[in-house]
């Protein structure tokens, strides 16, 4: 029976034609004490999409920069076709055959398409003739590649989508053969997303390698052919994608089981918790924000608002939260009672006094402050709540310290060390700490945005386990995030918002994300319109 | 005011713009990498005195230019340090440079001539003088065209007609080579530069080198051609009426030509009170102080943004520090 397996393995070998078009041995990265990367070897074969997934932190980004140039390893060789290749820089990075496609864009925003294309790669001290070359290159690839942008537009007139096109074009134009994509999707739409896939499909059968750096499953089960799971800085694991799952995956990269989705039992609506009528923001600038939002959240249940950033989501959560901008319309009632939707009687205070609570979208500049200690990070607030008060002018520093250790404990932030800044925290744990602070008070009115950006997979779980027993305890929750899986199976009701509006509002069990998109993209959908 | 009134301020107009055009255009270099330079005006001043002493000792004017390069070059030498190489604060260095520079010129020049800070007064071959154009002469008796050629456009320093040159040229280097691709990417997004294999620091370091050169220039005029000799705080706030300019032509080469003679015409009014107080009604008259203000009124208003939106480059100021 043992030649059964041999002959398996053989059969998984076979089509590694010639050598790997990339080959990592033996990597080695540190800074200072922390080991980034370690012993790390991996062979991604030409002509395949290999995958490379793990949590913030594994290590993922560091392996890359230093195959584009960035960093040098501390240890271990790169080969390119087979040849050992020094990447001192990126201009070697470059000359090896090498594009990257950061998550950041590195374009100058008032450049146009064709002067960002050949930025570094001029044929020649004088422009006219490089742009002529490369406005007939751009024609071509565009053809064959479905890579279609207009050239002469400038770069921050672009859509996000197409923004991300002129980084695969400029990466092309210097003949890149290896691509790597950084966490490509994290800033499109569904529908873009899928658009960018055919680009990578295309590519590949034109027999460029790519190399797709995220932390979305879905996306490795997808479009890979390979997948390296990386976990504390080191390969865990290579496998065939077509012979692994999600779960298996998961469980890779966080080292122990982890469920995709928590499991969440049926909402038991109450009574109206929040309703909004009519809320319009328009900014200092004068731009529509919000154009007429009217909705309604009841008890025990969560509302999930989909959408691609940008479309008025952020705004709706600082006019709740108490800290609008700009000229806001509308009403906002808490249980019956009218509250201000902005001006003087809208603040953090007075929001938090009627029990609504907020877990903000950007934890780094609303949620935290960072070089605060994590129990000072605890107490704002709800600083001048009467437990953390001793007498007279005084806060209880003790209590304070003494309700944040049990915190900490109760929501397993790791290290469970009051003291330390809330910088020094994993992510994952940073929300953790904020979400500590805004649930443990029974707010009648969670308010959360983005809960599991940045954050690991074994944190995702928790968070939605607690996200998901406050609504069973009886609170209303809004819930806004772009990612579509997370609003899937989380929400109770999902609003998806476009350009300040809302779309419609759809069932979980009765949308897919195919519909969902559409409506974010701003399209009305003709089969479930009322 | 008649038209050859008209024809002399226009003149003085050119002779008094050009120390600012040559400024604003060094700023231009600067700022379009990224790198903000309120230093100018330490600069300049710093070459009006290596200008004027070398040019009163050698007694050539171009020596005086050569050592006014190299002196404004230095400090431009120190700035990029600070500012490129060890990402300091870049006001906070071209501030400090103004200092030591405003110190500086008058302890050296005190020093080699024992003048109270000035340099000897310099003539013949220790200035540059003005040049007559061909057909000067022979256009002169042409109505209206033949003064304004002959006594505006004719008639100036070499150093005058180098200075309206480099706005063509700064033009031609921004938008149709390779390296102004490059200078105006690094000022927008030095990571695209950078990702792109392209040494973010070399380009600033040239830009930085370029606006020493331009400056140079700009502070030898001052001793070697407008004046004769280098005088204590002659620069008297032209660095940052340059600085006001750039931002009113929005970092452009050919607005920046017309914003600088704008100021070098309110500096030449100031010349002729005797113009304005009779374009006036009756007795009124304008203290001479108020005239001599106007350049740096309205540079306040410039730098108070009164003037339009004008947005900067926006990698301006901050050091570029790689990362992953």
């Amino acid at each position: 029976m043992a030649s059964a397996t041999d002959t398996g393995r053989q059969a998984t070998a076979a089509p590694a034609a010639g050598p790997p078009a990339i080959e990592l041995r033996g990597i080695s990265k540190s800074f200072g004490a922390v080991q980034a990367n370690r012993d790390i070897s991996i062979r991604v074969r030409p002509g395949t999409i290999h995958g490379i997934v793990g949590e913030n932190g594994a290590g993922k980004s560091t392996l890359m920069s230093i195959l584009y140039g960035f960093y040098r390893a501390d240890a271990g060789e790169i080969l390119i076709d087979g040849r050992p290749t020094e990447i001192p820089d990126s201009q070697a990075a470059i000359r090896a055959g090498i594009g990257m496609v950061f998550q950041h864009f590195k374009l100058v925003p008032n450049f146009s398409v064709l002067e960002n294309v050949i930025l570094g790669a001029e044929d020649g001290a004088l422009l006219r003739p490089s742009l002529a070359k490369a406005r007939k290159t751009l024609a071509d690839l565009a053809r064959d590649y479905d890579l279609d942008v207009d050239p002469e537009a400038l770069v921050e007139e672009l859509s996000v989508g197409h923004q991300q096109r002129v980084e695969i074009l400029k990466a092309l134009y210097r003949h890149a053969d290896i691509l790597i994509l950084d966490e490509p999707t994290g800033v499109l739409t569904p529908d873009e997303a899928d658009h960018l896939f055919r680009i990578l499909r295309g590519l590949k059968a034109q027999g460029k390698t790519i190399l797709l750096i995220t932390h979305k499953l879905r996306e490795i089960m997808e479009i890979t052919d390979e997948v390296s799971v990386m976990r504390r800085g080191e390969i865990v694991a290579t496998v065939t994608t077509a012979k692994t799952s999600p779960e298996q995956l998961a469980e890779l990269m966080v080292g122990r089981k982890v469920l995709l989705h928590v499991p969440k039992g049926s909402a038991h609506p109450g009574r109206e918790v929040l309703r909004i009528e009519d809320l319009r923001v328009t900014d200092a600038q004068g731009v529509a924000r919000l154009k007429g939002v009217s909705l309604t959240i009841r008890a025990g249940e969560i509302l999930g608002i989909a959408g691609v950033a940008g479309n008025g989501q952020s705004e709706l959560l600082q006019v709740l939260g108490g800290f609008a901008r700009g000229r806001v319309s509308g009403t906002i009632a808490v249980d019956g009672q009218q509250i201000p939707a902005a001006g003087k009687g809208a603040t953090g205070q007075t929001r938090r006094q009627i029990g609504i609570a907020h877990v903000p979208e950007d934890r780094h500049h609303l949620g935290l402050i960072l070089d605060f200690t994590a129990w000072e990070n605890v107490a704002f607030g709800y600083q001048a709540a009467p437990d953390y008060q001793a007498h007279g002018l005084f806060m209880d520093n003790d209590a304070i310290l003494r309700d944040t250790r049990g915190k900490m404990d109760r929501f397993d932030v790791r290290p469970p060390d009051p003291m330390l800044p809330a910088k020094s925290f994993s992510g994952g744990n940073q929300q953790k700490i904020v979400l500590a602070r805004e649930i443990e008070r029974n707010p009648v009115l969670l308010l959360v945005g983005q809960p599991t950006r940045g954050v690991d997979i074994g944190a995702i779980e928790f968070i939605h386990r607690r996200i998901v027993a406050l609504r069973d305890a009886g609170a209303a929750v809004l819930l806004v995030s772009v990612e579509l899986d997370e609003i899937l199976s989380l929400s109770d009701r999902i609003a998806v918002m476009f350009d300040g509006q809302i779309m419609g509002e759809r069932l979980p069990a009765e949308t897919n994300e195919r519909e969902l998109g559409l409506l974010m993209a701003g399209v009305a959908s003709t089969a479930g319109a009322a | 005011m008649d038209y050859m009134t008209l024809i002399e301020i226009l003149g003085s107009t050119l002779r008094l713009g050009t120390p600012l055009l040559l400024a604003c255009i060094a700023g231009l270099y600067s700022e379009r990498a990224g790198i903000f330079d309120i230093g100018l005006e330490g600069k300049m001043l710093m070459a009006a005195m290596a200008s004027g002493a070398v040019a009163a000792l050698s007694g050539s004017a171009w020596i005086g230019l050569g050592a006014g390069i190299l002196a404004s070059l230095l400090f431009a030498a120190i700035h990029g340090l600070a500012s490129i190489t060890f990402r300091g604060n870049q006001l906070i260095s071209g501030v400090a440079l103004n200092f030591v520079a405003s110190g500086a010129t008058i302890l050296i020049a005190q020093t080699l001539f024992g003048q109270g800070g000035r340099t000897p007064p310099l003539t013949g071959e220790a200035r540059f003088g003005p040049i007559t154009l061909p057909f000067a002469e022979a256009l002169s008796g042409v109505p209206f065209l033949g003064p304004f050629y002959g006594r505006v456009i004719s008639g100036q320093s070499l150093l005058v007609y180098l200075a309206l040159a480099t706005v063509p040229l700064t033009w031609w280097l921004l938008y149709r080579t390779r390296f102004g691709l490059r200078l105006r990417a690094v000022g927008e997004n030095p990571e695209s530069v950078d990702t792109a294999g392209v040494s973010v620091v070399r380009l600033r370091y040239t830009a930085v080198a370029l606006t020493g050169v331009l400056c140079g220039i700009a502070g030898a005029y001052m001793a070697t051609s407008l004046q004769a000799g280098f005088g204590r705080e002659m620069t008297a706030g032209r660095g940052y009426i340059a600085l006001a300019a750039l931002i009113f032509a929005k970092w452009r080469p050919w607005q920046a030509l017309w914003a600088t003679m704008l100021f070098g015409f309110l500096q030449a009014l100031a010349l002729r009170p005797d113009v304005i107080d009779a374009a006036l009604p009756g007795s009124l008259t304008i203290p001479v102080s108020f005239l001599d203000a106007l350049p740096y009124i309205l540079t306040v208003i410039v730098l108070a943004g009164f003037v339009g939106r004008a947005i900067p480059p926006r990698a301006g100021g901050q050091p570029y520090v790689k990362e992953r």
